[in-house]
C-alpha cells in the first residue's frame, strides 16, 4: 500500500516536471510556432499582400499598434508623400486584418516586444519611429542607410534577406556594400 | 439529367467568367478611354502619350518628377519605387500583364497622375498613354 502511494507520488512528480519543462519557453524552441526570436507568425491575407506589397514589402501588422494602423489606413491619399488610395471596401478589409494582428493584439511575441517600448497613447506612423526599431538598429551607421542598394530604412529586404517571409533573425541579415 | 444540366451550366458560367476576366486589353482600354473622351480611337496619339510620360513636373517633395522617375526612361525596363522595390516593366511588349485589368489601370492612373501632375489625368491622356506604351516594341 505504502509502495503504491509512493509509486503514484513518483509518477505524478515526474509528470509535473516534464509538463513544466515543455511549457517553459526554451531558447531553441522560440524559433518555431508563433515565431519567437525574430520570426513573425506566418500570415496570409490577399489584399494586404497584394496592395501593401506593390510599393514596399507588406509590413507585418505586429510592427505597429492598432491606433497606428488606423492612422496609416485613414491617410492613404497622402501616404508618406505618395497617393496610395484604395477603394473603401479593400481599405476596410486590410485595416480589419491589421488590427486583428497588430502589436497590441497579443497574437505575436514580436508584437509584445514592440509594445514594451510604446506608450499606451502613442500611435507612431512609421515602424522606424518605434523605440523597438531604433534599439534593434543602433549599430547601423547613417552611411549604411543611405547606400544605394539600401535606399532607405523602409527597405527591410535590402538587408533582411528573408523579410518577405517574416524572418528577421540576425543570422539572415546581409548588409549590401 | 438535372445534375448534368447543373454541371453544364456551371461549366458555361466558368467559361463566361474566364472570358469576362480576359476582356481587358490595351486595345479595349484605348477604345474605352477614347469613347469616354468622345473621340475616335484614331484620335489617340502615341506622341502625346510619350510626352506625358517624359515631361517633368515640380514634385510635392522638391525635386522634379515624371513617370520616368520610377518607371525609368525605357518603359521596357524594370523600375524602382521610392523605397527600392522593383516595378515590373510598363510596356506590354516586355510585360504582357500590363493593361489587362481595367480596375488596376484606373487605380494606378488615379494615384500616379495625382502624384506627378498634382491632378487626375483626362480620359484622352490615359488613352494617349496606353497608345504609346502599346506600340513600344
Amino acid at each position: 500500500m505504502n509502495y503504491l502511494l509512493r509509486g503514484i507520488g513518483v509518477v505524478t512528480a515526474v509528470g509535473m516536471i516534464s509538463l513544466l519543462s515543455f511549457s517553459l519557453p526554451s531558447p531553441s524552441g522560440e524559433a518555431r510556432g508563433d515565431g519567437g526570436s525574430d520570426t513573425l507568425p506566418k500570415l496570409t491575407h490577399k489584399n494586404w499582400q497584394q496592395e501593401c506589397a506593390s510599393c514596399h514589402i507588406a509590413y507585418a501588422p505586429a510592427f505597429l499598434p492598432k491606433a497606428s494602423w488606423r492612422r496609416v489606413m485613414g491617410g492613404l491619399d497622402q501616404h508618406f508623400g505618395e497617393n496610395a488610395s484604395l477603394d473603401p471596401v479593400t481599405q476596410a478589409d486590410i485595416l480589419r486584418f491589421l488590427e486583428a494582428n497588430a502589436a497590441d493584439a497579443g497574437t505575436s511575441r514580436m508584437g509584445n516586444r514592440v509594445m514594451r517600448d510604446i506608450g499606451p497613447k502613442d500611435a507612431p506612423l512609421r515602424v522606424t519611429e518605434t523605440r523597438w526599431f531604433v534599439r534593434k538598429h543602433d549599430e547601423v551607421s547613417r552611411a549604411v542607410w543611405s547606400r544605394k542598394a539600401v535606399g532607405s530604412a523602409a527597405n527591410c529586404a535590402a538587408c533582411h534577406r528573408q523579410a518577405e517571409q517574416g524572418v528577421f533573425d540576425e543570422d539572415t541579415v546581409n548588409i549590401p556594400k | 439529367m438535372t445534375k448534368s444540366l447543373f454541371r453544364n451550366s456551371l461549366a458555361m458560367l466558368g467559361m463566361v467568367s474566364t472570358v469576362a476576366w480576359a476582356t481587358d486589353s490595351p486595345a479595349s482600354l484605348m477604345a474605352h478611354y477614347a469613347a469616354t473622351a468622345g473621340v475616335p480611337v484614331s484620335a489617340l496619339s502615341a506622341t502625346r502619350g510619350e510626352t506625358l510620360y517624359r515631361t517633368e513636373h515640380p514634385g510635392r517633395n522638391g525635386p522634379m518628377v515624371s513617370c520616368a522617375s520610377c518607371h525609368t526612361a525605357n518603359p521596357k525596363q524594370a523600375g524602382r519605387t521610392r523605397v527600392g522595390k522593383q516595378i515590373e516593366p510598363l510596356a506590354p511588349a516586355a510585360n504582357p500583364q500590363r493593361f489587362t485589368d481595367a480596375a488596376k489601370v484606373e487605380k494606378w492612373f488615379r494615384r500616379n497622375c495625382t502624384d506627378v501632375l498634382q491632378r487626375e489625368c483626362s480620359a484622352q491622356e490615359k488613352g494617349d498613354f496606353i497608345a504609346w506604351l502599346n506600340q513600344t516594341k
